[in-house]
C-alpha cells in the first residue's frame, strides 16, 4: 500500500473541499473496497478524507411517505430498518443477499453505490484492464469472461457493476444527493448515477471529483410482492451471476431489473408491460441487443428462468 | 458516539497525518487512542495500519488471526462498538476511540466465555486457526438474532427472529473453516443460544 494523509473534516461540504483541494484524494467511509483495493495498489490515494464523522447515518421519513437514506447508513441498519423491511423489502432483501456479515456491518450506503467492479481482470495488475489503466486493452474480451456483462458493455470493457443494493434501488427508482466543494446540491437518478463504459471504462460513475453522496432518497413504497432473487455459484457470500429485483403483483404486473450482467443496474421500463405474459417476452425485449461472450451467454437464459421464479413466487 | 477527548485526539491525528510525504514508501505518522479490552491504548502508527495488524503487531494480541488479509475468510473478525468487523478492512486511524472486543477479550483459559467453551465441548475447531474469528463473529451472530436484525434465509422480515441452523450457517458465512468444523460450530452456537434463551 502506498502510504497516504489522512484527515476527519467536520461537513460534507469540507469533505468535498478536502477531496477537491488535492490531486489523487479519495473519501473513505467503510473502506470494505477501497483498502481492499490499495492493498493490491489499485487504488492509490496520497490523501483520504474519513467521512464516518458527518453523521448522515439516519433512515429518514419525508412527506410524502417517501424515505431518505443518509450515505453513511451502514448495510446492516438499512437492511434491519423497520420502515425499508415493511415498505421497501426488496431493498432490504438485495441487501441481505450481498457480502457476509462482518461487511454489511461496515460497508455504507453510499459506499456501496461505488464500489468497483469485481472482474479477475482489473484485479490482476498483471493483466491488461482499461478500467484501471486506461488504454492498456482488455484482457477480459479473449479472457474468462464467465461473470462478466451481456449488455451495455463496450469493446473496451466488459466489467459488471458488482452490486445487488444499486439493483432494487433501480427498481425503487431511487435518487442520489450530492454536494459539492462550493455547497452546491444535486440530485441524480439511480438510473443515471452509473455510467456504460464506452471508451473511457476507468470512469464508474456521472460524479464530479470531489462530489460527495449525500443521501439516496426514494419515492413512495410501490405495492406488490417485493422479490430479490440472486443466482450465485454459492449459497451465501458471493457475487451475483444474475440477480433479478423485482415488484410484482398476483397478476403479474409490476416491475424488474437485473443485476450482474451490466455494468449497471439493467432495467428496460418498455419491456415490464409484457410482466403478464411470461418472463421470457420480457427478458426477450430487455435483452434484445445483448452482445454475450461465449462463456457467459448462458446468463440469457438464467435471467429467464430467475425472472420466472420471481414471477412464480409473485403468484403463489 | 464520540467523545470530545477522542475528537481532540482525531484532529490531533489529522494534524499529525498531514506533516509527511505521501504517496511513497514512507510512512505518514498519526497518533491513535483505542480502547482495546476494556483499556486505553495510545499508539503512534503509520496510516496505513490496519485495526488488525494495530491489534497484532503494535498491542501483542495475537489472538485474532491474519487470513486472507481481504475481508474474505474472517478470521480477524473482531466486535468494535458492538458489531463484529473484518479488522484487516480498516484502518486503525479511522477507529479513534472505539470500544474494541478481540477473542482475548471474550475470556482466557480460567474464565472463558460461554462460546469458548462450547467450541471446545461440541469441537468446533481442529487447527484452530480461524477459532478466534469465528468465536467473536458467533457471539456477534447471536446479538444480531436477538436485536432482530434479518438475513438472507429469514423468511418473513418482519417476524421474530429465530436460532436455527440456517440461520447460523448463513450469517457465519463470512467466516471460513479450512478444517471443515461447520456443523461442530453450528452445535457450539445452537448450545450458547439456548443457554440464553
Amino acid at each position: 500500500m502506498k502510504s497516504f494523509t489522512y484527515e476527519r473534516p467536520g461537513t460534507p461540504a469540507e469533505a468535498a473541499a478536502a477531496v477537491a483541494a488535492k490531486p489523487n484524494a479519495k473519501f473513505i467511509a467503510g473502506g470494505t473496497n477501497l483498502l481492499d483495493l490499495m492493498k493490491l495498489q489499485i487504488e492509490t490515494p496520497t490523501h483520504l478524507v474519513d467521512v464516518n464523522g458527518l453523521g448522515l447515518d439516519r433512515v429518514e421519513p419525508t412527506p410524502p411517505a417517501c424515505a431518505r437514506i443518509g450515505a453513511l447508513v451502514r448495510n446492516t441498519d438499512l437492511a434491519a430498518d423497520p420502515r425499508v423491511r415493511t415498505d421497501y423489502g426488496v431493498l432490504s432483501r438485495a441487501l441481505l443477499a450481498g457480502a457476509s456479515g462482518q461487511l454489511r456491518n461496515k460497508a455504507t450506503t453510499a459506499g456501496n453505490l461505488l464500489q468497483r467492479t469485481r472482474c479477475p481482470y482489473f484485479y490482476d495488475t498483471a493483466q491488461a484492464c482499461n478500467k484501471r489503466q486506461p488504454g492498456s486493452g482488455c484482457s477480459a474480451l479473449d479472457g474468462v469472461s464467465r461473470q462478466l456483462a451481456v449488455i451495455g458493455a463496450s469493446e473496451t470493457c466488459i466489467a459488471t457493476h458488482p452490486g445487488d443494493m444499486a439493483v432494487a434501488m433501480r427498481v425503487l427508482d431511487a435518487t442520489v444527493e450530492t454536494v459539492d466543494a462550493k455547497g452546491t446540491e444535486r440530485r441524480i437518478p439511480v438510473a443515471e448515477f452509473h455510467r456504460l463504459p464506452g471508451d473511457t471504462p476507468n470512469v464508474d460513475t456521472t460524479l464530479k471529483t470531489g462530489e460527495l453522496i449525500t443521501a439516496v432518497t426514494l419515492p413512495k413504497p410501490v405495492a406488490g410482492m417485493h422479490i430479490y432473487r440472486k443466482v450465485r455459484d454459492r449459497a451465501s457470500y458471493a457475487y451475483a451471476l444474475v440477480s433479478v429485483a423485482a415488484i410484482l403483483g398476483k397478476d403479474g404486473t409490476g416491475r424488474v431489473a437485473f443485476g450482474g450482467v451490466a455494468p449497471r443496474p439493467w432495467r428496460v421500463e418498455a419491456a415490464e408491460v409484457d410482466l403478464p405474459k411470461g418472463a421470457k417476452a420480457v427478458t426477450d425485449m430487455v435483452f434484445a441487443e445483448a452482445n454475450p461472450t461465449r462463456d457467459n451467454a448462458y446468463k440469457l437464459k438464467l435471467a429467464e428462468r430467475a425472472l420466472t421464479a420471481a414471477i412464480n413466487q409473485a403468484r403463489a | 458516539m464520540i467523545g470530545a477527548s477522542a475528537a481532540a485526539a482525531m484532529a490531533a491525528a489529522a494534524a499529525a497525518a498531514g506533516d509527511a510525504p505521501a504517496g511513497t514508501d514512507k510512512p505518514v505518522m498519526a497518533k491513535v487512542v483505542l480502547n482495546v479490552n476494556g483499556q486505553r491504548r495510545e499508539l503512534e502508527l503509520d496510516t496505513r495500519t490496519s485495526l488488525l495488524d494495530a491489534a497484532r503487531e503494535h498491542l501483542h494480541l495475537t489472538g485474532s488471526k491474519k487470513g486472507c488479509d481481504h475481508g474474505q475468510c474472517g478470521a480477524c473478525t473482531m466486535i468494535v462498538d458492538g458489531r463484529r468487523i473484518n479488522a484487516c478492512l480498516t484502518l486503525a486511524v479511522m477507529h479513534q476511540g472505539s470500544e474494541i472486543t478481540t477473542i482475548e477479550g471474550l475470556g482466557g483459559p480460567d474464565d472463558l466465555h460461554p462460546m469458548q467453551a462450547a467450541f471446545v465441548a461440541h469441537d468446533g475447531y481442529q487447527c484452530g486457526y480461524c477459532t478466534p474469528g469465528q468465536i467473536c463473529s458467533g457471539v456477534a451472530v447471536l446479538a444480531e438474532i436477538k436485536a432482530g436484525i434479518p438475513s438472507h434465509v429469514t423468511a418473513d422480515l418482519n417476524a421474530p427472529m429465530q436460532v436455527t441452523d440456517a440461520e447460523i450457517r448463513e450469517r457465519m458465512s463470512g467466516n471460513i473453516c479450512r478444517c471443515g468444523a461447520y456443523s461442530n460450530i453450528v452445535e457450539a452456537m445452537t448450545e450458547v443460544a439456548g443457554r440464553q434463551a
